[in-house]
């Protein structure tokens, strides 16, 4: 098909989402208020672990302008608990309820919900609310949970070991054995927290007389949540509007369900009257999903040229009080043992993995899920093993890598691999960095008595994952759909709807330019729609690096049917077979008669014209509705280069240059690709240098405001250099792959591999992020000692 | 609950009378009491600069400032930005730059830059990371940000 516009795949385009949200007419959850609204706040828990006695609520309810205080026993009446089921064997199913029903199993865990006519008084009457607590041993890490003396978070489940499981290639206990060369270590990548510029928000209205209820939700998974809120209120899917317009970024963190979700349906519901909650960053570090907490002992081993004989690892994770729906608890434990092996060429794997409860914040999924940690662990022992067979960090992953003739590749997990470009993006980095250059200035500096080193870190990651594999082991929901409606109106614009929501990644831009080229009109004709479910076809939502694949095949599929029919009216109105008619400039002509054409809004306007204008038996309209299933999925894979300097005197890590290629297959807007591997580069050089989560023996957290959990400035962030290399998926409509979540899961090892190189002269490994100043003063001083 | 003061002042060139708890943030009551949801809310304690307007004339959090101190006050806010209907220079070189994705931060990012090129107004890249890092921001890793900065900075000192 010849197209005359200009193709918008592949273009930078700028982002249509743009002017409102530079104008301050953005629609985030907490712009909305409407009439007779009462505001929210909640009472979160100041003990770790404790049973709750007793709670009186009554001072609260008497203040003036308080309208209703919700406990665990009023909202257990109205609503089920939330229980995050999986099919996987040794995934324990425990019940997580809105507002803590008998015991707490965290700080900041909510308690009771106030509803007002303001949220200062809202959060009057909660410090009005007695609560009789009484304390129980707190279990304060993995290692204490798995004593058998320890306390039991969930006796339901009769332990704290709520996750187990084990994937296991030939015999890898024989092949470290007869390994040249074994590398091993423990490595510890601390608790994180994604801390979305845009707290946490809901405002949900109930209807009394129809009984419908709407939240407005920062939600990644509108389609997720609308189903959920059906089973636990009990409440018909078709009666649930759900809608997530702007929401001020993800990163994973709202992508699961929330207690403070339904604990405001069950309020507005109650009262009806609208209830909105905005939750403050103290509950968003408190009571928002914390990432990774991950322990992983892992060996490799290798022959005596380099090539990988087997690989064996221990990962623990922390996976805090509560299993989160509908990913569980085992999202985080499994996903790394999953991605372990990396792109390598692995014979003989052992990887088994723990997920542990203690009394801190649940765990959730955040941007790479158990990647970051996974890559973390395989690129250090890359790098170990390179320095003791004396090789170059870029020489042993180019001799491991799975080659272009191993593809597809079934990886020890039972993952398979699509076409990619690990060598070529290695190679690429290399060059991009001038890799001898860079090494030559690392020796000057040396000389110079300078702590200066260079990281690289290789990846591959599972993205659009299909309805083939859940996105978390054995979850029940499916995640591998999603659906586009494409709609003309007579006037010849479209209207395209999707199941999918935004929330910074720019899909009204990205999917507007697979529609507008898919129809032949121009972009301003197209507006996308997302983030309803009201007013799109059935989808779950944004996470797992899936919309783009997901959403982009979903309106290609849709695109086709529209372009048929449209064809099939030129031909009629052109008087010609329509397998004459082709798209060209922006008309339907008859091809080699570009006199002979109609416009798109001619064809439209004869598709709701009525029977004379139609070919005989046509159904009129212009619309259809398509759904678009990968099954498997598909591959996207970078490679990250850093350099980095040691300030000797404080021994802050400065980032003098990074550089990532990266395949995401065919780009659709290299502009917004290179904002996605910004965005998540930055975040993993905070993971790497300075976020963490901190709590004390007692569960109580110490990171509770940004001066102690320190996200990083534009002072710690480079300037990056992106390349590409478009490999176009080979199983993915479009050729596309998933590409939202890459940079973070390269970043943290790039960085651990430049601060370990930069400090080779004194023989010290990077086994443990974030790597702060204070633990380079202790790794340094036990070094030089 | 306390009695209600009146707070006058004038936003974004327009006068307003207000009542309200003297214990009323700045941010929430340009936000609820005169309805300018522009100006976003991110930490309440200062440090993420979301809420960040201009307070007569100079960046400001309006997340930890009292309404009552804004009596007799001139501010502007993001919804203040846009001349004649159209993106003024510093947004549209956000939009060319791709210095917004969420658009969370984007209003107090937008105002702190504003401020900050009043004041130096041909900075170095690094004078500009060091001018913005009083706004945090999660999408972009800054980079769309510095170089819409550093695209608008001219564009403004022509204007003056």
């Amino acid at each position: 098909m010849s197209v005359g516009l200009p193709r918008l795949v592949g273009a930078r385009v700028a982002r249509r989402e743009d002017p409102r949200l530079l104008t301050g007419q953005g629609s985030y959850v907490d712009d909305h208020r409407p009439a007779r609204m009462l505001y929210a706040a909640f009472l979160r828990s100041p003990h770790a672990h404790a049973r709750i006695r007793g709670l009186d609520v009554s001072a609260a309810l008497a203040l003036p302008g308080v309208a209703a205080v919700l406990t665990g026993e009023d909202i257990a009446r109205s609503s089920k608990p939330v229980r995050a089921a999986s099919k996987t064997p040794n995934v324990k199913t425990t019940s997580y309820p809105p507002l803590a029903l008998g015991k707490v199993r965290h700080v900041g865990e909510a308690v009771a919900m106030v509803a007002a006519e303001s949220r200062y008084v809202a959060e009057d009457a909660v410090e009005r609310i007695v609560v009789d607590y009484e304390p129980l041993p707190v279990v304060r890490d993995v290692e204490s949970a798995l004593d058998p003396a320890s306390p039991v978070l969930h006796d339901e489940a009769e332990t704290n070991l709520l996750v187990s499981r084990e994937f296991a290639r030939g015999d890898v206990d024989a092949a470290l054995a007869g390994a040249a060369v074994v590398v091993r270590e423990r490595f510890r990548f601390h608790r994180h927290t994604p801390v979305c510029m845009e707290n946490r928000g809901c405002l949900g209205e109930y209807a009394t007389a129809s009984g419908a209820l709407t939240l407005r939700s920062s939600a990644q998974c509108p389609g997720l949540v609308r189903d959920v809120l059906a089973d636990l209120l009990d409440i018909p899917e078709h009666l649930i509007r759900v809608i997530a317009n702007d929401v001020g970024g993800g990163f994973g963190a709202k992508a699961s369900l929330y207690p403070e979700e339904i604990a405001t349906c069950v309020m507005a519901r109650r009262l009806g009257r609208p209830v909105k909650w905005i939750g403050d960053r103290r509950e968003d570090l408190l009571a928002t999903t914390h990432a990774w907490d991950e322990i992983v002992d892992a060996e490799l081993g290798l022959d005596q040229d380099g090539a990988i004989v087997g690989l064996r690892a221990e990962v623990t994770v922390d996976v805090g009080g509560y299993s989160i729906y509908p990913w569980t608890a085992a999202i985080e434990p499994v996903q790394t043992i999953s991605f372990l092996p990396g792109p390598y060429r692995v014979p003989t794997y052992r990887g088994r993995t723990r997920g542990v409860a203690t009394n801190k914040a649940p765990l959730g999924p955040y941007r790479g899920v158990g990647r970051p940690p996974a890559v973390f662990v395989i690129e250090g022992l890359m790098d170990r093993a390179a320095r003791r067979l004396g090789l170059d960090p870029t020489e042993i992953r180019l001799r491991n890598f799975i080659r272009d003739e191993d593809f597809p590749y079934k990886s020890p997990s039972g993952v398979v691999w699509d076409r990619s470009s690990f060598t070529e993006s290695l190679r690429r980095a290399r060059e991009a960095l001038d890799y001898k250059a860079a090494r030559d200035e690392q020796a000057r500096a040396r000389g110079a008595g300078r702590w200066v080193g260079i990281g690289i870190a290789s990846y591959v990651e599972l993205t659009g994952i299909g309805s083939a594999i859940p996105v978390s082991p054995g979850m029940p929901v499916s995640t591998g759909t999603e659906a586009a409606t494409i709609r003309f109106d007579p006037a010849g614009k479209v209207t395209a709807v999707f199941g999918v929501a935004s929330h910074g990644q720019g899909l009204e831009t990205t999917l507007a330019q697979i529609v507008a080229d898919e129809v032949g009109v121009p972009i301003e004709d197209v507006r996308v729609v997302h983030g309803d479910t009201d007013a799109s076809p059935y989808g779950t939502g944004t996470y797992a690096s899936r919309s783009l694949v997901l959403a982009g095949g979903a309106a290609i599929l849709a695109g086709r049917s529209v372009r048929e029919k449209m064809l099939v009216i030129a031909g009629h109105l052109l008087e010609a077979d329509p397998a004459d008619v082709a798209l060209a400039d922006g008309r339907y002509a008859v091809r080699g008669m570009p006199d002979r054409s109609v416009t798109v809004r001619q064809i439209a306007r004869a598709a709701y014209g009525g029977a004379k204008q139609l070919p005989k038996g046509l159904e009129p309209g212009l619309e259809a509705t398509r759904f678009y299933d990968p099954y498997y999925g598909t591959a996207s894979n970078a490679t990250h280069a850093a350099m980095i300097e040691i300030d000797r005197a404080t021994l802050e890590v400065k980032t003098l240059r990074y550089v990532v290629v990266e395949d995401c297959g065919r780009m659709v807007n290299p502009l917004i690709v290179d904002g996605q591997v910004h965005g998540g580069v930055a975040q993993g050089i905070g993971a790497a240098l300075l976020e963490e989560i901190v709590y004390d023996d007692q569960g109580q957290l110490l990171s509770g405001t940004l001066m102690d959990y320190v996200v990083p400035s534009a002072c710690e962030i480079p300037t990056m250099e992106v390349h590409h290399v478009e490999t176009p998926s080979p199983v993915a409509l479009g050729g596309f792959r998933g590409m939202g979540e890459g940079g973070t899961i390269g970043a943290p090892a790039a960085i651990a591999n430049a601060v370990a190189d930069a400090l080779a002269p004194l023989q010290i490994e990077i086994a443990e992020l974030p790597v702060t100043p204070e633990r380079l003063f202790r790794l340094i001083g036990k070094a030089r000692a | 609950m306390a009695d209600l003061v009146t707070v006058r002042l004038k936003v974004n060139g327009v006068e307003h009378e207000g009542r309200c708890e003297p214990r009323k943030l700045l941010v929430d009551f340009i936000r609820e009491d005169l309805a300018l949801t522009g100006t976003h809310v991110g930490c309440e304690h200062g440090i993420c600069g979301a809420c960040t307007i201009l307070f007569n004339g100079e960046a400001a959090r309006s997340c930890i400032m009292l309404a009552v101190q804004a009596e007799g006050a001139e501010l502007v806010t993001v919804e203040g930005l846009m001349r004649d209907g159209k993106l003024h220079p510093l947004q549209e070189a956000f939009r060319e730059h791709h210095g917004l994705q969420c658009g969370f931060c984007t209003p107090g990012m937008l105002m702190t830059a504003l401020d900050f090129l009043r004041t130096n107004p041909a900075p170095s890249e690094r004078e500009i990371r060091e001018g913005i890092s009083a706004v945090l921001c999660r999408c972009t890793g800054y980079q769309g940000i510095v170089n819409a900065v550093r695209a608008a900075a001219p564009v403004l000192a022509a204007e003056r």
